[in-house]
């Protein structure tokens, strides 16, 4: 099977009403090609947390899907201002967001921690100049 | 223990189920948060959710998840945006006048278990 695109989708900026749309209609996407539903589920909570970090975060981006035989990657986009401090972005309860999106339930400081947790390869470049690129995969043989 | 047993003993007023009963599924575990990353990082396969929180992003992470009901703590009722998305993900809603805490505690001394920490089960 050759690597195909299975999703595109812009998302905006604090575009809290669309948010969690590009994961569910992946979610629908991966049953209908018979994906198994622990694979799934991970897949689901990655692409949503990177969904909802693009939101809250980023000035906007892009959510790409691709599937092959052995695996899905998922390339999350976004148009800057870039991740401060990359490391700390990967701590566990670490945030900058504000007052009003934690009171919104989001914030928790786990977004990053989720991704990595569930992906099998996750690979995140961030600068100011160009924004963060997140490239996550998950073998589809587990 | 049952949906229906879960219902009463919190004494929930229904916010949305539809025509097809749910009362005799088995709630074995429940999640209780106000924070939808960690519903996230501590989610297998799960029935429950409580929460104070009422908007439809709470029901995005619910459909993550595959959690097919979700009581809202505290009496609060959510936005009719958040009930339509329930009826689109058959999510079904109810309310209780307990807080998080008490409705939490009452679940756990009646038999529901927590989550296990490890999440989905992976390879590594």
């Amino acid at each position: 099977m050759q690597k195909q695109r299975i999703l595109k989708k812009e998302i905006e900026s604090f575009d809290f009403q669309s948010g969690g749309e590009a994961s569910s209609d992946l979610k629908n996407t991966l049953r209908k090609l018979g994906v198994s539903s622990k694979i799934v589920r991970k897949t689901a909570i990655i692409t949503y947390e990177l969904e909802m970090n693009v939101i809250i975060h980023s000035l906007g981006g892009e959510i790409t899907v691709f599937v092959s035989k052995d695996e899905l990657e998922i390339r999350v986009d976004d148009c800057g201002p870039g991740i401060e401090d990359l490391d700390k972005a990967f701590t566990a309860g670490y945030s900058t967001a504000s007052e009003e999106i934690r009171e919104m339930g989001f914030g928790a400081g786990m977004g990053l921690v989720n991704v990595k947790r569930y992906a099998d390869q996750i690979n995140v470049e961030s600068s100011k100049e160009n924004g963060t690129h997140v490239n996550v995969k998950i073998e589809l043989t587990n | 223990m049952k949906l229906k047993h879960v219902k009463s003993l919190l004494e929930t007023e229904t916010v949305f189920e539809d025509s097809n009963d749910k009362d005799d599924i088995e709630i074995k575990n429940a999640c209780g948060a106000d924070l939808m990353s960690d519903v996230l990082a501590f989610s297998n396969e799960k029935t429950l959710l409580l929460t104070g929180l009422t908007n439809p992003q709470v029901l995005r992470t619910a459909e993550m998840v595959e959690i097919q009901v979700i009581i809202f703590v505290r009496a609060k009722k959510p936005s009719l945006e958040t009930v339509s998305l329930a009826k689109k993900l058959n999510i079904y809603l109810y309310s209780t006048d307990k807080s998080l805490f008490e409705a939490c505690g009452l679940l756990y001394k009646n038999g529901v278990g927590p989550e296990e920490m490890n999440y989905i089960e992976t390879s590594k």
